[in-house]
């Protein structure tokens, strides 16, 4: 079975959840992602989902955050402003999962408009939703986005939630209270930020991705790290586990 | 006391041309046919609140019912953009649109302010984005007692806000369960509230899970089996999501839109 590049970056962001205790889920790819986390690196894992669902375990994909089987198979359910102010707020969700439609070199994350002006957009995205406050409360956060130049932007039209925002000593002055972004997974490899300048760094490639085809789709002159490695290809159970769940449920 | 009514005449009293209208409804419960009676009865220059503004905003927007949207996630669950949103804000057709824009969290918070008799709420958020420039019901407020800033989010304060539960008893009573969203807020900070149920029953079992709204916070309520459809009622039925698919097909044309508009018109 030859995993697709949607796969290898699934099965990627799902084996970095190994060991966490609790994940606040987007829909789409991240949503995938941890499903196939709970059912095969880290069963326990608590899926908090922003409808009010904590502690979820669909049998299936759900299509949107607020499918019934979430509320049906959830530890708890609560409302809107207590899933925000109560357990996203404080700090108590160790891991925000979240795409983007742009992401700049230090993870700022885009979901607001793509070209022209706020006032009158080339193309309108849906906007925040609860990334902003996922993107600062969570203890870390994990960024899927299919890697290409249209994602991978030298400035991002607007900045719908803050990643490492100018650099260094950013989130601090923000008050920005979690991590921020320390994993971006993309269908050729990951990024993680540096230490000290907290830019975005390419430290693994998928197996048999050059370099330089993860440079040439990335916007700005992308650093690697010295000592690159190469993820574990995914393994059959990884795969046949992720293919069940996804059958029949992309729209 | 909430009034029992039927669809047309709760809609024809409780929602006016030029009103701040709430429909509110987190992907479960979502009143979906309300909103499009306020679309039949051609309601104009509302302004539109919903955290989640989905197909039947995507409607009442093609069919130049608002002028504003206050909102902070404005897409088609799962399945991509919503077409006439985008092509009111990209285009300005068929009339232009004001946005007014939020985060999920600074939603929540501003029905809660509202529900609470607040002018205001206080929340961590909006911190190093691009929202607070476009939008002034964010400011930043200093702690009194740490000193720490926060966000402060203007509340909201609907003329009407119209929501979907399972049932409500003869007395006006309304229960829903399952997600709950920010109904209950919803309901509480507006002027006005218009409940549409799946059934009226004699009386409410209890549920350990259940929000009720007593009858006397609500200003009508009105049967509507079915009401939230395609969205789900649980306990009643699913959510449909081969017509929230289908959806994007109609709204992604102004023709096909614009005949879905004639036949239900």
């Amino acid at each position: 079975m030859r995993p697709t590049a949607d796969e290898l970056m699934t099965v990627t962001a799902a084996r970095a959840l190994a060991g966490h205790v609790s994940c606040f889920v987007g829909i789409g790819l991240p949503s995938t992602a941890a499903n196939l986390a709970r059912r095969v690196h880290n069963p326990d894992l608590s899926l908090i989902y922003e409808s009010g669902a904590i502690g979820a375990r669909p049998s299936r994909l759900p299509l949107s955050i607020g499918d019934g089987e979430l509320a049906e198979t959830a530890d708890a359910v609560v409302s809107v402003p207590e899933v925000f102010n109560y357990w996203l707020q404080p700090g108590r969700i160790d891991v925000g999962f979240l795409g983007a439609a742009q992401l700049d070199r230090f993870a700022n994350l885009n979901t607001t408009f793509v070209g022209g002006t706020y006032q009158r957009p080339t193309v309108r995205l849906p906007g925040s939703g609860g990334a902003p406050e996922i993107a600062a409360s969570c203890r870390e956060v994990f960024v899927m986005v299919r890697h290409s130049r249209r994602a991978f932007v030298a400035e991002v039209d607007f900045v719908t939630s803050a990643g490492h925002g100018t650099g260094p000593g950013f989130r601090a002055a923000w008050g920005l209270r979690g991590a921020g972004p320390v994993l971006v997974v993309t269908d050729l490899g990951v990024l993680e930020p540096d230490p000290v300048t907290r830019e975005l760094t390419l430290t693994r490639v998928h197996p048999g991705v050059p370099v330089a085809d993860v440079r040439a789709a990335t916007g700005w002159d992308l650093r690697v790290a010295p000592d690159l490695g190469t993820t574990e290809p995914p393994t059959s159970q990884e795969l046949s586990v992720l293919r069940r769940l996804t059958e029949g449920s992309s729209p | 006391m909430a009034e029992l009514v039927d669809l047309a005449g709760g809609i024809a009293e409780l929602v006016r041309d030029g009103d701040t209208v709430a429909l509110e409804g987190f992907t479960h419960l979502i009143p979906s046919a309300a909103a499009l009676e306020v679309l039949r009865q051609r309601r104009r220059d509302l302004t539109l609140v919903r955290m989640t503004p989905d197909l039947v905003h995507d409607q009442l927007i093609g069919a130049g019912c608002a002028r504003r949207l206050v909102f902070s996630w404005g897409g088609n669950p799962g399945v991509g953009s919503l077409h006439r949103l985008r092509d009111a804000v990209e285009n300005g057709w068929p009339a232009p649109l004001e946005i007014e824009e939020h985060s999920h969290a600074g939603m929540a918070n501003r029905y809660v302010a509202g529900a609470s008799g607040l002018p205001f709420a206080v929340l961590r958020g909006y911190q190093g984005t691009g929202l607070g420039a476009h939008t002034d019901t964010v400011a930043t407020v200093t702690c009194p007692f740490t000193g720490e800033n926060l966000a402060a989010v203007a509340a909201l304060r609907p003329d009407v806000t119209v929501i979907h539960a399972q049932r409500a008893d003869r007395r006006g009573n309304v229960q829903l369960w399952g997600l709950v969203g920010v109904q209950k807020e919803a309901v509480l900070a507006a002027t006005r509230s218009l409940v549409t149920v799946e059934e009226i029953v004699d009386e409410l079992e209890p549920r350990p899970d259940a929000v009720v709204l007593p009858s006397w916070v609500v200003t009508a309520v009105a049967v509507v089996p079915g009401g939230a459809r395609p969205s789900y009622a649980q306990g009643y039925y699913e959510r449909d999501n081969d017509a929230y698919r289908a959806w994007d097909a109609v709204s992604r044309s102004r023709e096909r839109f614009t005949d879905w508009l004639a036949e239900v018109s």
